[in-house]
C-alpha cells in the first residue's frame, strides 16, 4: 500500500476535502452568524454563496501552492508539498473566519469569481491558438533560413527525398511548393466541383420543397455525412472510387492511375456536401417568408421565386457556406493520403495522381527525422501556409455571413 | 377594355403589343355603374381540420373599395387570401364554396393560381420590397410575365407605375438604388408599385398602413383614393377611422362569420347587429 501514499496523492486528497470543508464551513458559519445577529433578515448573502465562497478561496490558495512546486519543485524536498498544501488550506479558513460576517458580500465575490474563471477557460483556448501560430512562425522562419522564401513559394520542382542522407551530393533537396499547392486547388476544385451544386440544390429542396417532416429527417440524415471517419472515406476512395474510375477509363483505352486527384477529389466533394446544404439550408430558411409571399404574389412561380429572389437575397451567405467548405477541403488529409497520391506532378490533369499540402506534412514528418533537417522544418512552412490560408478564408466567410444576417434583423 | 385585359391574361401566349399594354393601364376600369367583381358563395377555409371561415356569402363590387373589418383572428386576412389562392401556398390551408370573378369560378381547374395573382395583386402588412434595386423591383413583375419586349417598353411600364403610386418624384433620381433604403412609407408605395405594374384588375391590402407613421399613412390613403378609380381594391383594416375613411363598401367579420355587410355610411351610423354596433363603438375588439 505504501507507494499509493505518494505526496502527489496526499496532497490531491487534501486539496479536495480542504475545498469541500471549505465550502460546508463557509455555509454553516454564515447560518450560525446570522441566526446570532438579531435580524437575520440583515445579512447580504445567502449561506450558500457564503460556502461557495469559501471554497473558491480556498482552491484558489491550492492552485497557488501548485503553481509554486511546479516553479520551484527542483529545489525543494517531496514531502514539502503536502505541507505546503495544508498550510494553503488552513490559511484558506483563517481568512474564512475572519471575512464571513453576515453583512460579508459574498454573492458579489462569487459573481466575480465566476466570471474569472470563465474568462480564464477563454483565455486557455486563445492562448493556445497563439502559442501554435508563434511556434509555426518561428519553425517556419528557420526553414527559411535554409530555402529562401522566393523560392519555396514559386518553386517549380518538389523533392525533399534528396535530403535523406547527409552524404548525399544535393543535400539541400529541392524545395519548390507550387506543384503542391496547385495539387491541393485541383483536389479541392474537383471537390467544389461536386459537393457545390449537390449541397445548394439539397439546401433548396429542403428549404423551400420539401414538407417538415421530410426536412427533419433528411437534413440530419445528410448531415451524418460529414460525421463519417475521414479514415473510411478514404479507403473508399482507394478501394472503391479509384478502381472504378480506372477501370472506366480503360473502357475507352485511357490509362489512369488508381490514385488520382478526381478520386481523392470526388469523395471528398461528398464529404463536404453537408457542409454547403446545411449552412445554404440555413441562409436560405433565413430569407424572411414575407419576400417569398410578394413574389408569389405577383404570379411567379415557386422556382421563379426561388431563382431570382431568394437565391440573390441568401447568395452571399451562400458563398460564406461554399468559403467554408473549401477551407474544410483544403485542409483535409486522410482522404488524400491514402487516394490522391504522392507524386508532387505539376499537372493540369485531374486524372493523375498528385499531392497536398496536408500529404506533404504527413510524408516529411513520419518516419525517423532530425528535427533540425531542412526537410522537417519544410512541414512548418507548409503548415504555416495552410493556416493563413483558411484563417483567410474563414474569416472571409465569417465576415460575408456576418453582413448578411445584418441585413435581415 | 376590361374583357380584353381578362383575355390577355388569360391566354398569356398572345402578347399584345406594348401600345397596347400602356392604353390598358391608361384606360383601366372607369367607375361605370356597380357592376360586381367576385362572387363569394359559401366560402369556408380549413386549416387543417380548424375552420377558419363559416361560409361567407357576399359580393364585392367592381369599383370602389371594401373594407374588411373586424377583431384580431376573425379571418380577414384568410379571407383576403381567398381571391388570389394565395391560401394555395399555405400548407394545409383548404378552401371550399365558390368565388366567382367575372362570372368564372377562379378554383376551377381551368385557371392557373400563378396567371390570377397576376390579375389580383397583393400588398401586405409589412413592406417586402425585394432586395433589389427600386427599378427592379417595379420590373419585376413584367419581367416574369414577358410584358415589355424591348428595354425602352420596361422602362415605360417602371415610370408609369411609379407615377400612378405616387412616388416617381422621389425616386426617379435613384432608380438603381436599393428598394429597401426606402422609408417604411416609400416601401409600401414601392411594393404598390410592383402590384400595378403587372396590370392586375384587383388590388388586395392586408392592414397596409399598419407599419407606418401617421404621415405615412395619410398618404397612403389618398394614394387608395385615387386608384379605386382605375382598380377594384379590398382592404384589411384595423383601424375604423381608417375604413370609415377609405372604403365605399364595409364587412364586418366575427369569429369566421361575415356578421354584417353594407355600405360604409351604414355600418358606421347604422348598424343592424349588436356585435357590430359593439365593435365599432368599441366595446369589444
Ligand atoms: N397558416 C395558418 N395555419 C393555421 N391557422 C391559421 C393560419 N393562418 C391563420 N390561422 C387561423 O385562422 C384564424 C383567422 O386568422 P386570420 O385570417 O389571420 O385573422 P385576421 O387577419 O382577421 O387577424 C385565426 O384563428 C388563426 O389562428
Ligand atoms: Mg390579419
Amino acid at each position: 500500500m505504501q507507494h499509493f501514499l505518494t505526496p502527489e496523492i496526499m496532497t490531491c486528497a487534501f486539496l479536495i476535502v480542504g475545498v469541500v470543508t471549505a465550502f460546508l464551513y463557509g455555509r454553516g458559519l454564515a447560518t450560525s452568524r446570522a441566526q446570532l445577529t438579531a435580524d437575520s433578515a440583515g445579512a447580504h448573502s445567502l449561506p450558500s454563496y457564503h460556502g461557495y465562497f469559501s471554497a473558491w478561496t480556498v482552491a484558489l490558495l491550492a492552485i497557488g501552492v501548485i503553481a509554486l512546486w511546479v516553479t520551484f519543485s527542483g529545489a525543494l524536498p517531496k514531502f514539502m508539498f503536502p505541507t505546503m498544501m495544508l498550510g494553503a488550506i488552513a490559511l484558506g479558513f483563517i481568512i474564512i473566519n475572519r471575512l464571513l460576517t453576515p453583512t460579508f458580500r459574498a454573492r458579489n465575490h462569487v459573481e466575480r469569481f465566476v466570471g474569472d474563471a470563465l474568462m480564464i477557460c477563454s483565455g486557455v483556448a486563445v492562448l493556445t491558438t497563439f502559442g501554435i501560430v508563434l511556434s509555426l512562425v518561428f519553425e517556419s522562419l528557420r526553414f527559411f533560413d535554409q530555402v529562401p522564401i522566393l523560392d519555396f513559394l514559386t518553386g517549380l520542382n518538389w523533392s525533399p527525398q534528396t535530403a535523406l542522407r547527409e552524404d548525399q551530393i544535393g543535400q539541400s533537396g529541392s524545395f519548390g511548393a507550387v506543384p503542391i499547392f496547385a495539387g491541393t486547388f485541383m483536389i479541392t476544385a474537383v471537390a467544389i466541383f461536386i459537393a457545390g451544386p449537390i449541397g445548394l440544390l439539397i439546401a433548396v429542396y429542403l428549404s423551400e420543397y420539401a414538407n417538415k417532416r421530410t426536412r427533419a429527417t433528411v437534413k440530419p440524415l445528410v448531415e451524418i455525412l460529414a460525421g463519417i471517419p475521414t479514415i473510411v472515406y478514404g479507403f473508399f476512395a482507394l478501394l472503391t472510387v479509384g478502381p472504378a474510375i480506372r477501370n472506366f477509363a480503360e473502357g475507352f483505352g485511357l490509362s489512369v492511375p488508381t490514385q488520382s486527384a478526381i478520386a481523392a477529389g470526388s469523395v471528398m466533394g461528398v464529404m463536404i456536401i453537408p457542409f454547403i446544404s446545411s449552412l445554404s439550408d440555413d441562409v436560405i430558411n433565413a430569407v424572411p417568408q414575407t419576400l417569398r409571399d410578394g413574389s408569389l404574389a405577383l404570379g411567379a412561380t415557386k422556382s421563379e421565386t426561388m431563382t431570382k429572389v431568394i437565391f440573390p437575397a441568401a447568395l452571399p451567405g451562400i458563398i460564406g457556406a461554399f468559403l467554408l467548405a473549401v477551407s474544410r477541403a483544403i485542409g483535409e488529409t486522410m482522404i488524400v493520403v491514402m487516394a490522391a497520391g504522392r507524386a508532387a506532378n505539376l499537372t493540369g490533369n485531374p486524372f493523375e495522381a498528385v499531392t497536398t499540402v496536408t500529404v506533404q506534412i504527413v510524408s516529411l514528418l513520419t518516419g525517423d527525422q532530425e528535427f533540425d533537417s531542412a526537410k522537417t522544418l519544410a512541414a512548418f512552412a507548409l503548415g504555416l501556409v495552410l493556416f493563413v490560408f483558411t484563417l483567410v478564408l474563414n474569416v472571409i466567410a465569417l465576415l460575408i455571413v456576418r453582413k448578411y444576417r445584418e441585413r435581415y434583423e | 377594355m376590361e374583357a380584353a385585359q381578362t383575355n390577355y391574361i388569360g391566354s398569356i401566349g398572345l402578347k399584345p403589343s406594348m401600345g397596347e399594354v400602356i392604353e390598358m393601364m391608361a384606360s383601366a376600369p372607369a367607375t361605370e355603374t356597380t357592376k360586381t367583381k367576385f362572387e363569394c358563395r359559401d366560402v369556408e377555409v380549413f386549416y387543417s381540420d380548424k375552420r377558419a371561415l363559416h361560409g361567407i356569402n357576399m359580393d364585392v363590387p367592381d369599383s370602389g373599395v371594401t373594407a374588411l373589418i373586424g377583431p384580431s383572428g376573425c379571418g380577414k386576412s384568410t379571407f383576403l387570401r381567398v381571391f388570389n389562392r394565395m391560401n394555395d401556398t399555405i400548407p394545409n390551408a383548404r378552401v371550399a364554396g365558390q368565388i366567382l370573378m367575372d362570372g368564372q369560378d377562379i378554383y376551377s381547374k381551368d385557371i392557373d393560381p400563378v396567371l390570377l395573382r397576376a390579375r389580383v395583386g397583393m400588398v401586405f402588412q409589412k413592406p417586402n420590397p425585394f432586395p433589389k434595386s427600386i427599378y427592379d423591383n417595379v420590373a419585376y413583375g413584367p419581367r416574369i410575365h414577358g410584358l415589355a419586349l424591348r428595354k425602352n417598353d420596361l422602362d415605360n411600364i417602371v415610370e408609369k407605375s411609379l407615377v400612378r403610386a405616387g412616388l416617381w418624384n422621389e425616386v426617379k433620381d435613384r432608380l438603381k438604388e436599393p428598394g429597401t433604403g426606402l422609408s417604411g412609407g416609400q416601401q409600401q408605395r414601392l411594393v404598390i408599385a410592383r402590384a400595378i405594374a403587372v396590370s392586375p384588375e384587383v388590388i388586395l391590402m392586408d392592414e397596409p398602413a399598419s407599419a407606418l407613421d401617421p404621415i405615412a399613412t395619410a398618404k397612403l390613403e389618398e394614394l387608395i383614393d385615387e386608384l379605386k378609380e382605375k382598380y377594384c381594391i379590398l382592404i384589411v383594416t384595423h383601424s375604423m377611422a381608417q375604413a370609415a375613411r377609405v372604403s365605399q363598401k364595409t364587412a364586418f367579420f366575427h369569429l369566421g362569420d361575415l356578421v354584417e355587410y353594407d355600405d360604409t355610411q351604414t355600418i358606421f351610423t347604422n348598424p343592424k347587429d349588436q356585435r357590430t354596433q359593439d365593435y365599432i363603438t368599441g366595446r369589444t375588439g
